[in-house]
């Protein structure tokens, strides 16, 4: 059954109220929409409504991190990432112990357009020297996550989903920090994949299995520090590397894995992701448009193999 | 022969040892910035043997001009005019209401400060460094690439700074956390900020101005260093905060005016925003930029230019004047 991340984020980070006295929460009035308002409802004195003001949020939350706090500060992505330069300073420079949680990214929230869609946010986090990254693709892996942040005395963003998103992991699934996750084997080439768009790059994968083709899929949701060994090896093992995630291709994973293997292994790319401003559109048509439903995947990945076969 | 020469034995740093009844302390190890004002240099009784009366603390501030002008010598780059506007307020509220001592750096019922303006950090390092938290001798590091006293703000190279500040507006924000988590925990620590009027343009103050009188922090005082100059000219030139007392008043901040180089002024304004009535206080200090050197005493020269050596000289015999 699919469930967005942000209500996976949500639910356990409320859940953690109880054992974690030091988080506390700031949004940005967004929180019927990030899910923060589930910690609300139950912490109302560990809540901060900050209204809309961005800036003001990031600061004070860098206040009260470095006055012996835990804030997790919510809004849309590209609302909060988008006040960069107060994140640069007040959070990451400071090394501030606070979790920026960015919902709603990529072109998946549909119809309210590029306005609301974080298509850069990954990009911008990734310069800063000690920002962790972190985008989880299912329940399982947020809740992990969230487990995670919330003992890591460091600068850290957490990118989540508006739209539902499917299973890939079973009951059994254990969180570990910085390590990329092979969801399916194979040679041909490896699929590195983040968030929303994991499920349908596995699926992709198993349509072309069908034909031949021997896809690896990994998943990659500790984006930054990136398992660059495991990234340079898998590149060696098979030869041919594709990107996909709902984000711009220029500094997103896509961007990341380039830099590392220009520098350690150089190998034929190919990233699929985003190019251009996102429009209005249902989630479902922009998938499609911009190729990143499973077809449009499949599609891409099979013209990429044929050219560089 | 270069008095203001880095290498040169300091004579003005023996005045203060002599004053202060302490030892210069040895240089310390660098590379290990985030240890160094965790470590007790100094006699930590230091600040119970000082004189904190209002004239001596005067004499303090001026002999702390002395410092700031060493420093921005020795570096050769920095913002003597908006260092010199704040030395007076930051002698006061660091030796009578913050009182930052080397044991107390990381206290977490400690008092908070957040120097919003961060070009002004030569007033805060002379500070520090006549608090016993940094070696003297220190100071004349400033800016170099070995040294933690970092050209503005960086609290990851020196602790005693509590936030990184120096990209405008943002240090009224963090002040604001600081004093949301007093109220959180119940605890009667205060937050103090200073902040320029130039970054008062900025849109964040007014983020942070509008939260924290909604969030009724009273244990939050900020104290405007309002010595009207920014680098491309005259502040209320540039963008007029006039009317300020009013426009604050009307965000519900409990407003004090004050003449930010009388030190029994300052004295008396931080002393009234001790109270806790549901307003965050905010005290207009009108200053000089360059005060205590007729030739920086300019809204704009010197905002942001080292003095030469012959500046430097000259500078240092008008504060020396001061102290006789």
């Amino acid at each position: 059954m699919a469930k967005a991340t942000r209500v996976s984020f949500g639910e356990r980070l409320a859940e953690l109220g109880a054992t974690h006295p030091e988080i506390v929460v700031f949004d940005a009035d967004l929180s019927k929409s990030t899910q923060s308002q589930i910690f609300a409802a139950q912490y109302p004195d560990r809540f901060f409504e900050m209204g809309i003001q961005e800036h003001n949020m990031i600061g004070a939350a860098a206040g009260m991190a470095l006055s012996g706090k835990k804030p997790f500060i919510c809004s849309f992505s590209t609302f909060v990432v988008g006040r960069f330069e107060a994140i640069r300073m007040s959070i990451g420079y400071s090394e501030a112990n606070v979790t920026v949680v960015g919902t709603h990214c990529g072109v998946a929230i549909g119809e309210d357009g590029y306005s609301q869609m974080a298509l850069e946010d990954i990009a911008l986090m990734r310069t800063l020297p000690n920002m962790t990254i972190i985008q989880p693709a299912d329940d399982r892996e947020t809740r992990g996550a969230v487990d995670f942040l919330a003992g890591h005395p460091f600068p850290a963003f957490l990118r989540l989903t508006r739209q539902g998103v499917e299973h890939i992991h079973g009951d059994d699934y254990h969180f570990v920090f910085g390590k990329a996750d092979v969801l399916k084997d194979g040679d041909d080439a490896v699929l590195f994949t983040t968030g929303g768009v994991v499920y349908n790059s596995l699926k992709a994968a198993e349509a072309l299995e069908k034909e031949g083709l021997h896809i690896r899929v990994v998943n990659i949701y500790t984006i930054a520090p990136l398992d660059a060994e495991y990234v340079i090896q898998a590149a060696r093992e098979t030869g041919r590397v594709i990107t996909v995630e709902d984000h711009s291709i220029v500094g997103g994973l896509g961007g990341a894995i380039a830099e590392v293997l220009g520098e350690g292994q150089p190998t034929r790319m190919k990233r699929i992701g985003m190019r251009e401003y996102g429009r209005s559109g249902s989630p479902t048509d922009l998938y499609v448009h911009y190729g990143l439903d499973e077809a449009g995947i499949r599609k891409q990945v099979a013209a990429f193999l044929a050219d560089h076969s | 022969m270069n008095r203001c020469s880095i290498h040169e034995k300091d004579r003005h740093l023996r005045v203060i040892s002599d004053i202060a009844g302490i030892d210069v302390p040895p240089r310390i190890q660098r590379n290990q910035p985030r240890k160094i004002a965790l470590i007790p240099i100094h006699n930590v009784q230091l600040l119970k043997q000082m004189d904190l009366t209002l004239p001596a603390l005067q004499r303090s501030a001026n002999e702390m001009r002395i410092d700031i002008i060493r420093m921005l010598h020795a570096a050769g780059s920095g913002h003597p005019g908006g260092s010199l506007s704040l030395i007076d307020i930051l002698t006061v509220l660091f030796f009578r209401y913050v009182k930052r001592s080397p044991d107390n750096v990381a206290d977490p019922d400690r008092h908070r400060f957040v120097l919003s303006k961060g070009h002004g950090v030569p007033a805060l390092y002379a500070v520090l460094a006549r608090s016993g938290v940094i070696p003297h001798e220190d100071l004349l590091t400033l800016r170099k690439v070995d040294s933690y006293l970092q050209g503005h703000p960086h609290n990851r190279s020196l602790p005693a700074v509590e936030a990184s500040t120096g990209s405008l507006g943002q240090g009224l924000s963090i002040a604001q956390g600081m004093a949301m988590t007093a109220k959180l925990d119940g605890k009667p620590y205060k937050v103090y900020c200073v902040t320029g009027d130039g970054e008062t343009q900025e849109g964040q103050t007014w983020e942070a101005l509008l939260s924290a009188a909604h969030f009724k922090l009273d244990n939050l005082i900020v104290l405007l260093d309002y010595n009207k100059g920014q680098i491309d000219g005259p502040t209320n030139d540039i963008l007029n905060l006039e009317p300020l007392a009013a426009k604050l008043q009307a965000f519900n901040w409990d407003v004090q005016e004050i003449d930010g180089h009388d030190i029994g002024a300052i004295d008396a304004a931080l002393t009234r925003a001790q109270e806790e009535a549901g307003k965050p206080h905010y005290i207009i200090a009108h200053t000089v930029k360059g005060k205590g050197v007729s030739f920086m005493e300019h809204p704009t020269e010197w905002h942001g230019k080292a003095p030469n050596n012959a500046e430097a000289d000259a500078a240092i015999k008008e504060i020396e004047a001061l102290l006789t």
